[in-house]
């Protein structure tokens, strides 16, 4: 058998017109996306993108691996039943903050804790898009939208706290126009065997545009974001002079200065989940924004044991004429 | 030993048996061991057990009876019987609900070892009925089996609870003496039931036994009576006892047998249609996936990945759960996915009565979604019928690419009756549209949306298959490719081919036949689901006065003769267990003039019910027709 050909990021791509606003985010993590799959060599025939209801759920039309556009919130339950019958399928749940923690917010909630293996991507704009601009469960306090003309008063969700509390073992942070950010998420998301949960940035740039620029803009990045690596010390900032600080006394993180207290700075443990609620709860201008696998931790996929536990790991090994004489019968003659 | 006389002025021909007592009282189990011995000794039978709604009940309370309905004699018995002839009543609680379902003159057991101050004051009973007089029309049979039964087991040194335990094995020892039936079959069905314990096994067989000897004891046998029940005449072949539910679940096992795919059962629990889950869980030999969602909603569209990855999805739930469902069929509707929707109806609206059945989800099967959302619907008759009515569903679903609405009820789920046995052989293999890859379809996308002519089904492509890549969803799409359209003409196509589809489906279907009388005459009674037992017998008597069952299996798309066929009968009269849906389906689909006869009680037709319907309506014809022929003279 000849090795399958090696593709490029355009392969993936379908042929129908990508229909996003001009200047849309999306454009930037559709990108990012075929780039990831070129770069990892996913087979398009293995490859799913299932999708609910938003204008990020737009996005299987526009890749040329097979796509499932379903209804609003209920991609992880679509891909939940993909994966039970074909465990081998790399499937990837494009979501956005009202599709995935609104509407479908129990359905994430239930694919993180089984622990499905499925690639959940959840675009956050922080705003409802297709319906035009309402405010959305991400939308900070008083975000004035057509339904809250006097500003929003309910606390937003955290995406990332969200998916911690639900048992989420794979939790990472990027933004849709970093490039090479993003790209690290996205393939350390597909290798993990298990729910990767990645919530990214997205810019919405028609009902909520820069939202994100207090940590996203060029001008300020490197000091709003800290870039979080496996056994490494949490530092950041333009002259890599920031680190954060665990206080044991007050259980809080701090910034200090990681030139004049190296010693003192945190290292980062994806496996541990104080460390995950930390980074996770950091909110700008006080903190920087934690972007990167802030959580990865091995366990058990869901759809690798419903196999494992099935007393046939799901094969036919009785016919239903048999299974029908295990019981009293009778003959009449 | 002489029968002794009973008037059971109904019929001769069967008995009706309920059993009656406290949850713990072991009523279910002993009714379905009767059963065994029943079916060994050649009698037909039909079953309904009558469960409380509460888990565990508080003993000796009214609403903790647990009852256990049994009709068994010659064929062919199709329900559990209107009124019993004789009760077994447990405790006075179980007397006293039971009383006003019995016949006039039945025989009554009863436990007198229940009948205490505080039993008979917790049922109600201000006086006790054995001493009041108030059980004078009644034969009463007073045993007491509390105690009997501790005499009987004293030699093995039970616990006192594990001794009073064993008294539903006295009791059934009993009762198979009054009907002269083997012990054999319960005597090795306890024999493997409790294999692992040799000292309730031999306790459970001792009471048995002295249950049994209790009868035959000379003394007594003037107080007992004994009943000798007619044999039926079976097709020659080999039979089991089955219930709706586990012939439903053996029906959608077999129907994956026979398209060779994986059935992947997806569902939330819910009553009545829990016990379907349950009997999936145990098939797993067959290739059966089961999968409990996070809730309804989840469990269909888990369903719906399943097939879209190309197992047979199957979600089942009651009315409440399946509205909840209701936007995710649309989407197997647009995605042309094959899934099957059970719904065991129980009685509505809202959470209504979860433990009771009624047929009045069938607007919602026909009517209920969003825009113009066609899906075939059939339904199931009687308990063994259930197993062919899955298999249909599954074949529609895959040979069509639809969506498919399966009714069942709460009565059927639980009842049963002797099933012969099915050949697999007789059965077609379940196939669907084949993917064919040629110049015409020349992307994977054009390939998936190739509809075969006759079915307008789709090819079945699942995520895999190399070079047949396709995108699909809930919007609506390029009646070619998949592709999104917001195209005038091409929604026109795509809404004409989803009703042109369901409408296929009538081709592949078999006429509407008639169950008893001609294909002509005075009245047409015409049914639907679970009420097929007792409208059978009530036609049964009557056929030879004009009168026809005639009973729809496929509900929507309607057989094509149907409604040539109801032109054939002066009246037409329908009774269901709802206000009146299928006789509105009727008038909508075939505008023909129905009468209803409507039922919400939450319980069956009883046979009387029907047969005095009838009647009435026979009178009143035959009153017209003397009206007419007045005029004329």
């Amino acid at each position: 058998m000849n090795a399958p050909e090696k593709l490029s990021a355009k392969d993936y791509a379908s042929s129908q017109e990508v229909r996003w606003c001009p200047g849309c985010g999306d454009y930037a993590i559709l990108k990012a996306v075929t780039q990831t799959l070129a770069k990892i060599g996913a087979r398009p025939e293995k490859t799913v993108f299932i999708s609910g209801i938003g204008c990020a759920s737009r996005f299987p039309y526009y890749l040329e691996t097979y796509g499932f556009h379903t209804i609003h919130g209920r991609a992880p339950a679509v891909a939940t039943g993909v994966k039970l019958v074909n465990p081998e399928l790399d499937v990837w749940v494009v979501t956005g903050d009202g599709d995935g923690l609104s509407i479908g917010g129990n359905h994430l909630l239930h694919t993180l804790r089984r622990n499905v293996d499925v690639n959940v991507l959840l675009f956050n704009n922080e705003i409802y898009g297709l319906t035009k601009g309402q405010f959305s469960p991400t939308s900070r306090v008083g975000t004035r939208s057509p339904s809250s003309p006097a500003g929003s008063i309910d606390e937003p969700v955290s995406a990332g706290l969200f998916a911690l509390g639900a048992g989420a073992r794979f939790i990472a942070r990027g933004i849709d126009t970093d490039k090479v950010g993003l790209g690290d998420v996205l393939e350390a998301a597909q290798a993990y065997r298990g729910a990767a949960f990645v919530e990214i940035f997205q810019n919405c740039i028609v009902y909520n545009e820069n939202v994100f620029a207090a940590f996203t803009d060029k001008s300020v990045a490197a000091d709003a974001q800290v870039r979080v690596e496996h056994g490494q010390p949490l530092i950041f900032g333009k002259d890599r002079d920031k680190g954060l600080h665990f206080n044991a006394g007050s259980l809080t993180l701090e910034v200090i200065d990681a030139k004049a207290r190296p010693d003192d700075v945190l290292v980062h443990d994806r496996t541990n989940p104080v460390i995950a609620q930390l980074l996770l709860a950091m909110q700008p201008p006080q903190m920087p924004v934690a972007l990167g696998v802030i959580r990865q931790v091995a366990g058990t996929s869901y759809d690798s044991a419903f196999v494992a536990s099935h007393v046939t790991q799901l094969a036919r090994t009785k016919s239903i004429t048999d299974v029908l004489r295990q019981t009293n019968t009778w003959r009449v003659e | 030993m002489e029968t002794t006389a009973i008037d059971m002025q109904a019929n001769n021909e069967a008995i009706v048996i309920r059993l009656a007592g406290d949850s713990g009282d072991g009523v279910q189990l002993m009714g379905t061991q009767f059963v065994a011995s029943t079916a060994a000794a050649g009698s037909d039978f039909a079953t309904f057990p009558d469960y409380p709604a509460e888990i565990r009940a508080p003993a000796g309370t009214t609403f903790g009876v647990s009852a256990y309905q049994i009709n068994l004699g010659a064929g062919p018995i199709t329900t559990a019987g209107d009124a019993p002839q004789v009760l077994v009543a447990f405790n006075p609680a179980a007397l006293k609900v039971s009383l006003p379902l019995i016949a006039r003159n039945a025989l009554i057991v009863v436990n007198t070892d229940t009948f205490s101050k505080r039993n008979l004051s917790k049922a109600g009973y201000d006086e006790d009925p054995l001493q009041s007089g108030e059980l004078d029309r009644f034969q009463v049979v007073a045993i007491d089996l509390s105690r009997l039964t501790l005499e009987a087991v004293s030699e093995f040194g039970l616990s006192k609870s594990d001794a009073g335990r064993c008294k539903n094995f006295y009791a059934l020892g009993v009762l198979l003496w009054m009907f002269g039936r083997d012990l054999e079959t319960i005597e090795r069905w306890v024999e493997q039931r409790f294999k692992k314990s040799d000292l309730l096994k031999a306790a459970n067989l001792a009471a048995l036994r002295a249950g049994n000897a209790y009868g035959e004891t000379a003394e007594l046998a003037a107080a007992v009576p004994q009943y000798r029940v007619a044999t039926a005449t079976f097709e020659p072949g080999e039979y089991r006892g089955i219930r709706g539910s586990d012939a439903l679940a053996f029906g959608l096992a077999a129907a994956a047998e026979l398209a060779n795919r994986t059935l992947m059962f997806c569902s939330y629990p819910i009553t009545p249609a829990s016990p379907l889950l349950h009997r999936l869980a145990q098939l797993g030999e067959l290739g059966v996936g089961v999968f409990q969602a996070e809730d309804e909603i989840a469990a269909v569209c888990a369903a719906i990945g399943a097939s879209y990855a190309g197992a047979i999805g199957v979600t089942s739930s009651s009315g409440p759960g399946i509205a909840l469902k209701t936007e995710a069929i649309g989407l197997a509707i647009n995605a042309e996915l094959p899934l099957v929707i059970v719904n065991s109806q129980r009685g509505g609206p809202s959470t209504g009565l979860p433990t009771k059945t009624e047929q009045s989800d069938l607007y919602q099967a026909v009517y209920g979604r969003n825009a113009d959302a066609p899906i075939p619907v059939i339904a199931a008759r009687q308990p063994g019928d259930c197993f062919d009515v899955a298999i249909e569903a599954v074949r529609i679903a895959v040979r069509h690419m639809t969506p498919v609405m399966l009714l069942s009820d709460g009565y059927l789920a639980n009842a049963a009756e002797p099933w012969q046995m099915p050949n697999m052989a007789d059965y077609a293999p379940i196939t669907s549209t084949p993917y064919v890859r040629d110049d015409a379809a020349a992307d994977g996308a054009s390939a998936a949306f190739r509809r075969n002519p006759e079915t307008l089904g789709r090819a079945w492509i699942v995520p895999g298959q190399a070079d047949a890549m396709y995108r699909v969803g809930g919007l609506e799409k390029d009646i070619a490719t998949g592709n999104i359209s917001y195209d005038a003409e091409n929604h026109a196509q795509m809404s004409q081919l989803r009703a042109d589809k369901v409408d296929a489906v009538a081709d592949f279907i078999p006429e509407q036949s008639v169950e008893v009388g001609g294909t002509s005459g005075r009245l047409a009674v015409v049914g639907w689901g679970s009420t097929y037992g007792s409208i059978f017998q009530a036609v049964r008597g009557r056929a030879s006065r004009g009168v026809s069952h005639i009973h729809i299996r496929y509900l929507a798309p309607l057989p094509k003769n149907l409604g040539a066929l109801l032109a054939q009968f002066d009246r037409v009269l329908i009774p269901e267990m709802n206000m009146g849906q299928l006789a509105t389906l009727l008038r909508d689909k075939l505008g023909v003039d129905v009468e209803s006869l409507t039922k919400v009680t939450g319980q069956p037709f009883m046979v009387t019910e029907l047969e005095a319907a009838i009647d009435d309506v026979l009178a009143a014809i035959g009153a017209q027709h003397v009206g007419t022929q007045n005029e004329r003279t």
